[in-house]
């Protein structure tokens, strides 16, 4: 039993039935104001308040923690808020930072200066009383160095990088490696070639975000290997673009890729065009030229939203045979259901790899294999032991 | 010199970032920040490459009489319209983004309903898409269909009210649907997600390494 809740409890048995239906009685009379006055006594204070700089932080942040009061819940079960106060010196002043409902034990200040020396105190309220807690030891908070929530992450990336490292020095060494087939991918040759025998464009819509995306990157990649395919074929090429960074960096892949399969004389800077930055804009611009020009081939390589669909249909409905890649999970379903080819998520990332045959870059590939059976592994380990209720394990994969 | 700046440039951000990520006290902390406004101050201005390439593309398909060249003319008009009005705040005393403006007016009576209907017409495509994806061609096209029944059925209330006569919750349209999204489909998703996840690990590397140089033109 709380403290508040002994002391109220003696009072009214030292009291006695007159002198308390006297004093009622009295209060009535004082028009109402009677209930404020019926609680005299304070709930009883926060205690254990510890404030410690924010860990794993950029500074700016002290980390409040204490034990609520007694009456918080148990006890008189009346406390309404709890009250963070904040000084520079011990003794004070102290003044507000903010206010917390019941319940509560811990709070972040964010509004700190660095090197700066701070108190609290939590003081407690039942709406009527406030008690306050002892002040905290002094603290300052202070910027890390390391996020050690992110350990974890460094882990796995190194290990990861690792692999992937050892797999290039193994093809840089002639070792041959094993990658399995993508139809997508083989199918390129076979998309620019019909292209080429029916005498139109190959069409390249390298997505709709801009060059700060990595799948932008990967499809750009792709977009080099066939660029050189259409020159050596003589086949004309188009790609509009929405983000002019795209465009301009488009160009000089396009135009490199014509220069390596010795054919600069057909690059000309209009292949690659820009259109819109607008989503549906850019859908509608895109779906104009494939109803127009009535292109063979069509390849969608990059981050797609909504406009997905509405580009691969109309890309069906002229008839042309159509490789779509994204790391965009909810849009596969869409580039599956309406294109011949669809590369799948991390396809996309290993086509640029898979189409030049570079041994370096297909050791990354192979390394990228080595990432997903260790991730498989403890997948499995996980399940195992979630399933007989050690739960450890998987919290040294919580990501932050 | 042309190929070994851009790989160098690239190895170096990309290592910054890689530590930063890993280092919250400044000024690793506002690398991102500050290379993201980076990149804005240069995609501002490569937008003048786009706008120029636009019209000159339009414009040469106008004077040449190409094939669709009326939507040229409607692009170039419709770009110089809004961007005039725009720029010289025709209509508006201080901003032509105020409520009101000969701008708002146009982007609300012209551009949000053309943007609109291309978006609905994405209506029609699910549909026409759906209707060849769910033929059951093989014993795969069959299963999306069972699966594709129970999620379309199972997500509106008629698919309840059909079921709930049946004393068995786990066999009403709902609960069957709700199964199917929350196991098979998460799963699904979740092995292509770290599939995507690996992948843009791998892509990275190869970028900062200076093993991927495709986007740079070839080898």
């Amino acid at each position: 039993m709380s403290e508040k809740l002994r002391r109220k409890g003696r009072g009214c048995r030292k009291g006695g039935l007159i002198p308390l239906a006297a004093f009622i009685f009295f209060l009535f009379l004082w028009d109402g104001a009677w209930a404020e006055d019926l609680d005299t006594l304070p709930p009883s204070p926060p205690r254990e308040v510890t404030a410690f700089d924010t860990p794993n932080d950029a500074g700016g942040s002290i980390t409040l923690t204490w034990r609520k009061s007694t009456d918080d819940g148990t006890g008189a079960g009346d406390v309404t808020a709890y009250i963070i106060l904040r000084a520079e010196r011990k003794e004070g002043p102290y003044k507000e930072i903010t206010k917390l409902p019941a319940g509560a034990v811990r709070y972040e200040d964010t509004t700190t200066k660095d090197g700066v020396d701070y108190f609290y105190k939590v003081s407690v309220s039942d709406g009527v009383n406030i008690s306050e807690s002892p002040p905290s030891q002094a603290v300052h908070s202070k910027a890390q160095w390391f996020n050690f929530k992110r350990l974890n992450m460094l882990l796995a990336g190194f290990i990861l990088s690792l692999g992937i490292v050892y797999f290039i020095s193994r093809a840089r060494a002639g070792k041959e490696l094993y990658i399995r087939k993508i139809a997508g991918l083989d199918a390129v040759n076979e998309a620019v070639g019909r292209a080429t025998e029916m005498g139109r464009k190959v069409f390249f819509i390298p997505g709709i975000l801009d060059l700060d995306d990595v799948q932008t990157i990967a499809g750009l990649s792709i977009l080099g290997q066939v660029a050189k395919l259409t020159a050596e074929y003589g086949t004309k090429l188009e790609v509009p673009v929405c983000r002019s960074v795209v465009m301009v960096t488009a160009r000089e892949t396009v135009k490199e890729a014509y220069l390596d399969s010795g054919h600069p004389d057909a690059y000309n800077d209009e292949i690659v065009h820009y259109l819109t930055d607008d989503q549906f804009g850019y859908a509608a611009g895109v779906d104009g030229l494939m109803l127009r020009e009535k292109p063979a081939a069509i390849f969608y390589q990059g981050a797609f939203y909504a406009e997905s669909l509405i580009l691969a249909e109309t890309g069906f409905s002229v008839g042309a045979i159509q490789i779509a890649g994204t790391a965009m999970p909810s849009q596969l379903p869409f580039f599956i259901t309406a294109c011949d080819y669809t590369l799948i998520g991390e396809e996309l990332f290993a086509a640029s790899a898979y189409l030049s045959r570079e041994p370096r870059a297909l050791g990354s590939i192979k390394g990228q294999d080595l990432g997903k059976a260790i991730i498989l592994f403890i997948l499995g380990l996980g399940v195992v032991l979630e399933t007989l209720g050690i739960t450890g394990f998987s919290q040294l994969f919580t990501t932050q | 010199m042309r190929r070994e700046i851009p790989l160098f440039i690239t190895a170096i951000t990309g290592v910054v970032f890689i530590i930063a990520y890993f280092i919250p006290h400044p000024p690793f902390n506002q690398i991102q920040d500050l290379f993201q406004t980076w990149f804005q101050i240069i995609a501002a201005f490569a937008i003048i490459l786009g706008v120029l390439n636009l019209m000159v593309v339009n414009g040469d398909k106008v004077y040449r009489r190409s094939k669709g060249w009326g939507y040229s003319v409607i692009i170039i008009l419709s770009f110089l319209v809004m961007a005039g009005i725009g720029t010289f705040k025709l209509g508006s005393k201080a901003s032509p983004l105020e409520e009101g403006t000969p701008f708002m007016y146009l982007f609300y009576n012209v551009y949000y309903p053309l943007t609109s209907t291309v978006f609905a017409l994405l209506a029609f495509f699910v549909a026409s898409a759906s209707f060849r994806a769910f033929r059951a061609r093989n014993k795969e096209a069959a299963l999306l269909l069972t699966a594709a029944f129970f999620v379309m059925l199972g997500r509106v209330p008629i698919g309840d009210y059909l079921t709930s006569w049946i004393p068995l919750k786990w066999l009403h349209l709902s609960t069957i649907a709700n199964w199917i999204m929350a196991y098979p489909n998460m799963a699904a998703q979740r092995a292509i997600m770290i599939g995507i996840a690996l992948g843009i690990i791998s892509t990275s590397l190869r970028l900062i390494l200076g093993i991927e140089r495709s986007y740079l033109g070839g080898d």
